[in-house]
């Protein structure tokens, strides 16, 4: 179990970078945390003809709080935004979430980055943007672009990103007084990959957003679930019922835990027990 | 196109300028090219945590760590825990309390502890198994493993 042969650079600027992803006949593979690129590589799930190291790029690092917006960069280490003060304040959704992604040791090294690019199906943060309604900004050589996460992720390790780009920030709107936030996921192991779970978001109109990670191809909404259970001020148990009873809109998928049947009823538990943790609070 | 690397690193506190094939990782890096088999390797894909190290002061899996990556940081294994972590009560309690059996995890989880008592954790139980639930025992239980982390904070206090 050890990573097939490889070259291996590290540029430190974004525009080497760009440079090296676009030789196509350096088969290019980016290098992040490697928390979960390693593991692929050992299991020779990845065989990248050049690994791109970017973690001595500077620009790609820092935690900033601009007027309506909190950008992160792509290198930022989960740990680092477990320790931010702007992300506890502004984006508290991913203060929830954190506890529950991976272990110590794998958050000191894992990036957000990482995480967005991979687009693992039972990864946290991908349903964490698609709650926030998310922006991701992709450079390549030919410029910059920025890309909803709602079309962002299409499917098992599969976005819209292209082999020539580069993930270089995640832009999240702040939080606004009054939203409030919910999240719930169940794994055999704390830390390992949820069965299932979910992320809620209750907007100040009371538009709500929910999306699931962990049971189908990708992190997905569930515009059922979102419009049943939008412009109610009261998370009424007769609600949160009727939510359960419509959350049949995802294509549920099966993996080594569970079917798909087992994975739209540990959906249904995980919303039912995010639901109740928001109405309490 | 590089495929070695020469890697420029202090481990437990001794400079070390190495030539290394860049498919190297930092476990294999520290038990076969250093001779530090201290360093324990179980999966390799980042599951059990026994190859937990410290890597610039926080802990990393070096089976997921490229030893290229290591270079210019600074890396403490188990040989250094005693000397450069001053864990040496923390050790005696895991041995007081048999929160080993064969010794395999041990030295993953005298990071993730050291590590958890570093950050000025409390002694909650609770809290200790989530941080040191991504390292596997297969032998104690974790329970007595717990208790030599909690008994160590308690002692550090009541200094």
């Amino acid at each position: 179990m050890k990573a097939p042969d490889f070259s291996y650079e590290k540029p430190t600027t974004i525009s080497d970078v760009l440079a090296l992803l676009a030789n196509n006949e350096l088969e290019c593979q980016l290098l992040a945390g490697g928390q979960s690129l390693m593991p692929m590589m050992n299991f020779r799930m990845a065989n990248p003809g050049t690994l791109v190291d970017i973690s001595n790029v500077s620009e790609l690092s820092g935690i900033y709080e601009r007027k309506e917006t909190i950008e992160i960069g792509a290198m930022v280490r989960y740990r680092e935004l477990e320790l931010s003060k702007i992300i506890k304040t502004h984006c508290p959704l991913i203060s929830m979430v954190l506890p529950y992604v991976a272990h110590a040791a794998i958050r000191n090294r894992g990036t957000i980055g990482g995480s967005i690019g991979l687009s693992d199906p039972a990864a946290e943060l991908p349903a964490v943007l698609l709650v926030l309604d998310g922006k991701i900004e992709i450079t390549s050589e030919k410029g910059i672009r920025l890309e909803p996460a709602n079309t962002f992720f299409k499917g098992v390790y599969e976005t819209s990103c292209e082999p020539d780009e580069l993930i270089t920030k995640i832009i999240l709107p702040k939080k606004q007084p009054k939203q409030k936030f919910g999240f719930h996921e169940i794994a055999r192991r704390h830390g390992d990959y949820a069965m299932a779970g979910v992320c809620i978001l209750q907007d100040v109109d009371l538009n709500v957003r929910v999306a699931f990670f962990g049971v189908a191809d990708r992190a997905v909404r569930s515009i059922a679930v979102e419009n049943l259970l939008s412009g109610n001020s009261y998370l009424s148990g007769e609600l949160i019922k009727n939510a359960q009873n419509v959350l049949n809109d995802i294509e549920f998928e099966g993996d080594m835990n569970a079917g798909p049947e087992a994975k739209q009823h540990i959906a249904k538990v995980v919303l039912e027990r995010a639901l109740k943790e928001m109405k309490n609070d | 196109m590089t495929k070695t690397a020469q890697i420029n690193l202090v481990v437990n506190g001794e400079k070390y300028f190495e030539n290394v094939p860049v498919r190297m990782n930092l476990a294999d890096f520290l038990r076969n090219k250093l001779g530090l088999t201290g360093t324990h390797v179980g999966c390799e894909h980042g599951v059990c945590g026994a190859c937990t190290i410290f890597l610039d002061g926080v802990t990393a899996r070096s089976c997921l760590t490229l030893a290229v990556q290591a270079d210019e940081t600074e890396v403490t294994t188990i040989e250094g825990y005693e000397t450069d972590k001053n864990a040496s009560d923390l050790i005696k309690n895991f041995h007081k309390r048999n929160a080993l059996q064969c010794g395999y995890c041990t030295p993953g989880m005298l990071a993730s502890s050291i590590e958890y008592i570093e950050q000025g954790n409390p002694p909650d139980r609770k809290k200790v198994k989530e941080h040191i639930s991504g390292n596997y025992c297969r032998c104690t239980g974790y329970q007595a493993i717990v208790d030599a982390i909690c008994t160590t904070i308690e002692e550090r206090q009541s200094r």
